[in-house]
């Protein structure tokens, strides 16, 4: 099981904006280990964050997004005490999700 | 309508079946975005040919896309971008980058009620443009910005 | 083949670009600014948190043949008491009468408090991907714990004073193939390698900004580093021999560094290219 995000999202005048940390290698499959081996892409493909059920930003990414991902946006309607969701899934399978409270 | 999706339907299954429908204007790249991942559009090598697979046939030029991005990153290995887009009725958010061996580097898709503006941190490879495509009001908008890469020295 | 629209947009872009755009300029003040704005905008969001968090959890968790956390471990403050603690090190510890810095104080406490030998304590000073080391988690939690307070290294004790003087010395001593010290790349102002500028160590602020912003996510390595890794490849670009994890050369060189930059605000875990 994936290390878990970071996530702080707060709210300010009706706004949220959500800041995301994810713990990933984002391999882009072309790196080559000591050994001259090339290491497979094992890569965050698809992000989605939840609020209340409804999707408040979905994505998809190539491994062209750094290691360690970081997202930030804002979307309307949250309150402080509200809960938001993130999961992601990467090209192998796993996924991973993780919530935050809004203050 | 229904006839054609069934005929395009029989006719083989995975990114095969993705380009038939879009080519048939049944499904459109903002819904695909939400569900599989866009192989087709991922593995392009040209910007040219990203655009093509998104679907976003002669995007118009647009000061109404905000590229947030330094002039000059030390290391390419993480390069923060921030796309803000002004347009009104902003469904999508693409980001491309065109020295990479695949261009498409990510790309958001905006709910009502989310702010067009989204930040990332991407791997650039060598000095290079980067495209914001934007889709808005079911038409599509594009801006670039070029991003020097470095070289970083030993310290630090 | 018609070049399509897109391509034709691109074109028309690309010669715009051209236009616009003046040559390289690697040398000029815009540059120095540029680089700075992008070092700024990393600041936000910073991977450490990453380690920071890690690092909590292994200090809370019971492990080792005793299965015993490392909550009743002493930095310097009290058995336990992490904040401020990393502002105050090395320091030197009455039961081991040795003066530590963070790292060594860290494997005492997981020899002593959860049995680990020393040669399974010491066994990964530095992670690569998916072989981590607990110093890089526990120094990244420990020294966020220290952010914002002053840089405080006393040098009270006669053995503090000693691994002051021998690092100093260490500093100035030339040595290895390149005949370099320290202080060949670390004693000048306004000096830089390729495009890293090398902050002048013998000088306060110098002194203060080489110190107070390590451990530090290393963008180009992917990795959280400590101030430890930073002097192990600083030997390593010397051509010196290697400096081994907790040695007291190691904590000699750090004893001097840090209490040079006493005084000033400690500001890490930071990140770097």
């Amino acid at each position: 099981m994936a290390d878990p995000m970071r996530i702080r999202a707060a709210a300010r005048d009706g706004t949220v904006n959500v800041r995301v940390l994810m713990a990933h290698e984002m391999e882009t499959g072309q790196r080559k280990d000591s050994a001259g081996n090339l290491v497979p892409a094992h890569f965050i493909s698809k992000v989605t964050a939840t609020h209340q059920g409804k999707t408040v930003l979905s994505a998809q990414w190539g491994p062209a997004v750094a290691k360690n991902p970081f997202l930030e946006f804002n979307f309307k309607g949250g309150q402080k005490g509200d809960k938001i969701v993130v999961t992601w899934e990467d090209n192998k399978g796993d996924k991973r999700s993780d919530e935050a409270v809004i203050n | 309508m229904l006839h054609s999706r069934r005929k395009v339907l029989k006719s083989g299954g995975g990114a095969g079946v993705l380009a038939l429908l879009f080519a048939a204007g049944i499904v459109r790249p903002g819904d695909v975005l939400a569900q599989e991942w866009n192989q087709a559009a991922f593995s392009t090598k040209t910007v040219p040919e990203a655009l093509r697979a998104l679907g976003a046939t002669g995007p118009a030029a647009s000061g109404a896309i905000q590229i947030k991005a330094p002039e000059i990153a030390e290391n390419g290995a993480v390069v923060p971008i921030a796309i803000e887009s002004k347009l009104p009725g902003t469904e999508s958010i693409t980001l491309l980058i065109e020295k990479n061996p695949q261009p498409l580097a990510a790309s958001f898709t905006i709910p009502a009620g989310t702010e067009p503006n989204v930040s990332t941190r991407v791997k650039i490879g060598e000095s290079s443009d980067v495209y914001a495509l934007v889709k808005a009001d079911g038409k599509f908008y594009l801006a670039k910005k070029e991003i020097k890469i470095t070289l970083g020295g030993c310290g630090g | 083949m018609k070049p399509s629209s897109i391509e034709k947009l691109l074109a028309a872009a690309a010669l715009a670009a051209a236009a616009l755009y003046p040559a390289a300029l690697v040398h000029s003040q815009s540059a120095v600014d540029e680089i700075a704005k992008y070092r700024q905008q990393l600041q936000d969001g910073n991977p450490a948190e990453l380690w920071e968090a890690r690092g909590e959890a292994l200090w809370k968790q019971k492990r080792g043949p005793k299965n015993a956390s490392l909550e009743q471990c002493d930095l310097g403050k009290g058995a336990g008491v992490v904040k401020g603690a990393y502002a105050e090190l090395p320091r030197h510890f009455a039961d081991a009468d040795r003066v530590m810095d963070l790292e060594t104080r860290l494997v005492h406490c997981m020899v002593t408090l959860q049995g680990f030998s020393f040669a399974d304590a010491t066994r990964r000073p530095f992670g690569a991907g998916t072989n981590r080391s607990d110093f890089e988690a526990l120094g990244a939690w420990i020294t966020a714990e220290s952010r914002g307070v002053v840089m405080n290294v006393a040098l009270r004790h006669e053995k503090e004073k000693a691994a002051y003087r021998l690092g100093e010395k260490m500093f100035y001593f030339r040595g290895g193939p390149h005949d370099f010290a320290c202080a060949t790349c670390h004693s000048e102002n306004g000096k830089r390698i390729r495009l890293q500028d090398l902050p002048n160590l013998t000088e306060k602020t110098g002194a203060q900004l080489g110190y107070t912003t390590w451990p530090a996510y290393r963008v180009s390595q992917g990795e959280l580093r400590t101030f430890q890794w930073r002097l192990y490849d600083c030997f390593r670009q010397q051509r010196f021999p290697e400096l081994k994890f907790t040695s007291d050369a190691s904590i000699a060189l750090t004893e001097f560094l840090a209490h040079n930059a006493n005084g000033a605000p400690f500001n890490a875990p930071a990140i770097k290219r």
